[in-house]
């Protein structure tokens, strides 16, 4: 149904002017439940749905979307996407993709859980009450929480064009969360831990995710700046993962294109050390990132965007595929504005080095677990964020560390990479082990 | 238009219909409940490469029913608005109450908002095209003309009106028009290898053609090339601790971030904030007064009325260094037993209102920004920067500069390398030494993250001098 729908709307697009175009619909029903010290705190039931239209008429494009699946607000919708192509310059290199480029049968991936969904609410308030509820009983200085959080999700994605593609799939998605509150001698410290997943089964237990949420927090009691220095840095898995990111934005084609990325120029070439292999997989079974196609119908494969340390693949839909004189990585996404570039399972791969001997290497040093604010910047590679963790001394964790900063350039910290772990667990969209850094600045007292 | 009129239009809903769904909601010990309808238009136009390339509009609209009994929040959402679904809202939300058969009969009274702080004429979103389309290729040229080295530039404009009504349990409805616009110049120089971005923009619940007046477009352009010039030849940013100056207007994002968050109304209640049960306790050097106000017209974070139909204010947080006051919405404000106080705000129909900030500013002092930068022997001048982030709980904060100078002897010296500042939230405002008489609000583009909600907020601030804080440079 939600597939005819789209492809009328492709059809009387067609019949309003647009040479081409394509649809996306995204259908979701969601279901979440706080408690907090034990209390049901808010429990929320959504139903959205969102229709994005892309046309083109020659070779200008514009977009447009609406949550109003009436008639009348598709007749508008059309004609807001039409009259807008109809300003907008034209571009040669607009357009859809090759239709023989298209995906031909879209690929299970095992991305639904019906029975996991089959919970009712008292259920899952009841998950999210143990999660919390394990938290707090780890240690008395536990002693506050900013909640225990079940959530559950049905999504159904419709794509069409009006070279008459279509394809539907639909994706289960849960989670549980923690964020319990530590205190001691007047200081308090919150952290959170996670689980997200695809299967209900595939969760991290509530209790798990409980206690590790709560030793997350303990450890971080007592935390103190240190001096500025220059010394190794070794990141969590967590916070590695966002360096990964880090380095899947400066690869994504639009930021390409216009100039505001440090890897532009910069394919084929080295880029980090031999030790950095980072792949791009929207294949994994079951994963969190995976879909069977992308935002313009392309096949999601597998992608090694670093592979030993040299830049092998940017992130690319059509047009900025076609604006590097490059052909389509498949990684489109749909956005509010019409269509840009994602990842899927973004990892950087598994090194030999256990995470203790990464930091048994080490004779002074700072373990870093948590990163925040928005110091870097794209088109330098510039970096500078405040970091929370524990100081290394003489090859072990000795007492944490707040209100400190790291900084250096992206690039250089690429390149110094000198250690990656072997504790690779893939538990997020974009996953990492535990990466060494040579050198970078602490800046402290 | 009115927003009442607008929706029993749109969707067939009478104020009697509202009152059954209301009614539902209520059915079950609950405290309170209300029913929030909302509908907006988003337009975004983009230019890259000397041409407009990307233009789309976006319709939204939809409804939430929420009830509330104790702490407890019910909050059930849909974008299919009619009344079957929103009784099954309504039934959902109220499901967190206990089992008790209570009747619910609400009356509610369709009021108006107590301030009018941005009607327009001609709403931004309605504004012709053409000379929308005609601006961003003049911002581009512009650029380009200004200096050789630009090779790229990126310019967007975004308008938005929504239009929201809400039904209270309480007996009262109100409803608002919100528009807003905004345009950001964003500008790549080059020169000898190097790359270097500069970005400025504004804007407000203010019409088109607040770009075209008082040469603002120019400026926008202006600075962002500026910007990005001037950092081809800034030098690494020091690390450590040091004097720093902020400069005036949007550097107010110290304010934001290092108290505004601590004091919002959920955090406090709950205990969490590092400033639970410290009001009335001196937080800040007595230089310093804070204040959170909804009410100043055509402003990005200003309110006639929050997205609970409560008044927005002028609300003192710190005065001459005392911690004054919260930040408020209902729920938290009646369990704390505090006023509300207009804060109550959410992204859209599709999330449960919390307390939020308006434009959050310091009032001026009494120095000359000159005298100010003068009493620093070695430090560092911030006047723009990009993102910051808070943990509310240790109190930690960041905000990443991205203009910067180093202070020698007294005077500007040389631009630095963007640079993350860290400190304490409890702690920053203790240490500001001097405050000037320049007090300016930012031009109008400021985007505020909690819990995965995002709304527009205002900052401002004078010039300030602030003894000790961590700067997260390279250059050791």
């Amino acid at each position: 149904m939600a597939v005819d729908l789209l492809l009328d709307v492709l059809k009387r697009a067609g019949a309003k002017g647009a040479t081409e175009a394509d649809g996306y619909l995204i259908e979701e029903r969601s279901f979440s439940a706080r408690v907090r010290l034990g209390q049901v705190e808010t429990v929320t039931h959504s139903r959205d749905q969102r229709l994005s239209l892309r046309v083109f008429v020659g070779r200008a494009t514009a977009a447009a979307s609406t949550s109003d699946l009436s008639r009348e607000s598709l007749e508008r919708l059309i004609d807001d996407a039409t009259s807008l192509a109809r300003i907008t310059a034209e571009d040669p290199l607009a357009g859809l993709p090759d239709p023989a480029t298209l995906i031909g049968a879209v690929p299970d991936l095992d991305l639904v859980d019906r029975r996991g969904h089959a919970l009712d609410a008292e259920e899952k308030i009841a998950l999210a009450r143990r999660a919390e509820e394990a938290a707090l009983a780890v240690d008395p200085r536990i002693t506050n929480s900013e909640g225990g959080e079940f959530f559950d999700r049905q999504s159904v994605y419709t794509y069409a064009t009006s070279h008459g593609f279509s394809g539907s799939y639909e994706a289960s998605t849960f989670g549980l969360t923690v964020t319990p509150v530590a205190s001691a001698n007047g200081e308090m410290q919150r952290d959170a831990w996670y689980s997200t997943t695809r299967k209900r089964i595939s969760l991290e237990s509530p209790e798990e995710v409980g206690r590790t949420a709560a030793r997350r927090a303990l450890r971080r009691l007592g935390a103190r700046q240190v001096k500025t220095v220059e010394v190794p840095v070794i990141f969590d898995p967590e916070t590695a993962a966002g360096l990964v990111g880090a380095v899947a934005s400066a690869a994504s084609g639009p930021a390409l294109y216009r100039g505001t990325s440090f890897l532009r120029d910069r394919l084929g070439r080295r880029m980090a050390s031999t030790m950095v292999t980072i792949v791009d997989d929207g294949t994994l079974p079951a994963g969190l990132g995976s879909k069977p196609f992308d935002g313009e119908g392309l096949s999601v494969g597998r992608l090694t965007v670093v592979g030993a340390g040299v830049l092998e693949s940017y992130l690319l839909d059509t047009y900025s595929a076609r604006k590097l004189g490059l052909t389509s990585t498949h990684r489109a996404a749909r956005t509010g504005s019409g269509v840009g570039v994602a990842t899927t399972n973004l990892v950087l791969q598994r090194g030999d080095a256990s995470p203790e001997d990464l930091i048994r290497s080490v004779r002074s040093g700072f373990y870093v677990t948590e990163l925040i604010g928005f110091g870097v910047s794209f088109v330098t590679g510039d970096y500078s964020r405040g970091a929370v963790g524990h100081w290394i001394e003489n090859g072990e964790l000795t007492y944490p560390v707040e209100e400190v900063t790291i900084a250096g350039n992206l690039l250089e910290m690429l390149d110094a990479v000198d250690g990656v772990g072997n504790d690779l667990v893939l538990r997020d969209v974009t996953s990492a082990p535990t990466v060494k850094i040579a050198r970078m600045v602490v800046a402290g007292n | 238009m009115l927003p009442e009129r607008f929706f029993s239009d749109r969707f067939a809903l009478s104020p009697s219909l509202l009152d059954q769904v209301l009614g539902t909601a209520l059915r079950g010990r609950v405290d309170d409940a209300d029913i929030y309808l909302e509908y907006r238009i988003n337009e975004e136009l983009l230019l890259e490469e000397g041409a407009v390339k990307k233009a789309s509009r976006h319709v939204g609209q939809g409804a939430g029913v929420r009830a509330q009994s104790g702490a407890r929040t019910g909050y059930a959402h849909t974008d299919d608005v009619s009344l079957p679904n929103l009784d099954e809202a309504a039934r959902a939300a109220r499901a967190i109450a206990e089992r008790s058969a209570t009747s619910g009969i609400v009356a509610v009274k369709p009021g108006h908002p107590p301030h009018n702080l941005y009607e327009l004429d001609v709403p931004p979103v309605a504004a012709d095209l053409g000379p929308k389309l005609d601006l961003l290729r003049r911002v581009d040229a512009e650029a380009r003309a200004a200096d050789p080295r630009v090779t790229q530039v990126i310019a967007t404009l975004a308008s938005e009106e929504v239009i929201m009504y809400i039904a209270t349990a309480a007996g009262f409805a109100v409803g608002d028009v919100r528009p807003l616009t905004r345009l950001n110049v964003t500008v790549i120089a080059e020169e000898g290898g190097k790359r270097e971005l500069g970005t400025y923009g504004g804007g407000g619940r203010v019409p088109f053609d607040f770009f075209l007046e008082s040469a603002r477009w120019q400026h926008f352009t202006a600075e962002a090339v500026r910007q990005a010039v001037l950092k081809l030849r800034a030098v690494e940013a020091p690390a450590g601790t040091m004097t720093v100056v902020l400069g005036p207007g949007w550097p107010g994002i110290l304010l934001h971030e290092a108290v505004g968050h601590g004091l919002e109304g959920d955090f406090n209640r709950k205990g969490v904030s590092a400033f639970s049960g410290r009001l009335g306790e001196k937080v800040a050097s007595e230089l310093v007064t804070v204040v959170d106000d909804g009410t100043i017209p055509n402003r990005r974070g200003s309110l006639n009325v929050d997205d609970e139909g409560t008044p927005t204010g002028r609300n003192v947080l710190i005065e001459n260094g005392v911690l004054r006051g919260y930040m408020q919405d209902r729920l938290n404000s009646r369990l704390m037993g505090m006023p509300a106080t207009g804060n109550g705000r959410r992204e859209s129909y599709a999330y449960p209102p919390m307390p939020r900030m308006t434009n959050t500013f310091m009032l001026a002092g009494p120095d000359a920004p000159e005298d100010i930068m003068r009493s620093v022997k070695r430090g560092l001048y911030a006047v723009a920067f990009g993102g910051g982030q808070v943990d509310i709980t240790s109190g930690k904060f960041v905000f990443s500069a991205s203009e910067a100078y180093l202070i020698e002897d007294g005077r500007i010296g040389a631009p630095v390398k963007g640079a993350t500042l860290i400190g304490n939230g409890p702690d920053a405002l203790t240490r500001v030494s001097r405050v000037g008489h320049d007090l300016q609000l930012d031009e109008g583009i400021g985007t505020c993250g909690k819990d995965g909600q995002s709304v527009p907020v205002g900052v401002g601030l004078p010039t300030i001098r602030i003894d000790g804080v961590t700067v997260g440079g390279t250059q050791v």
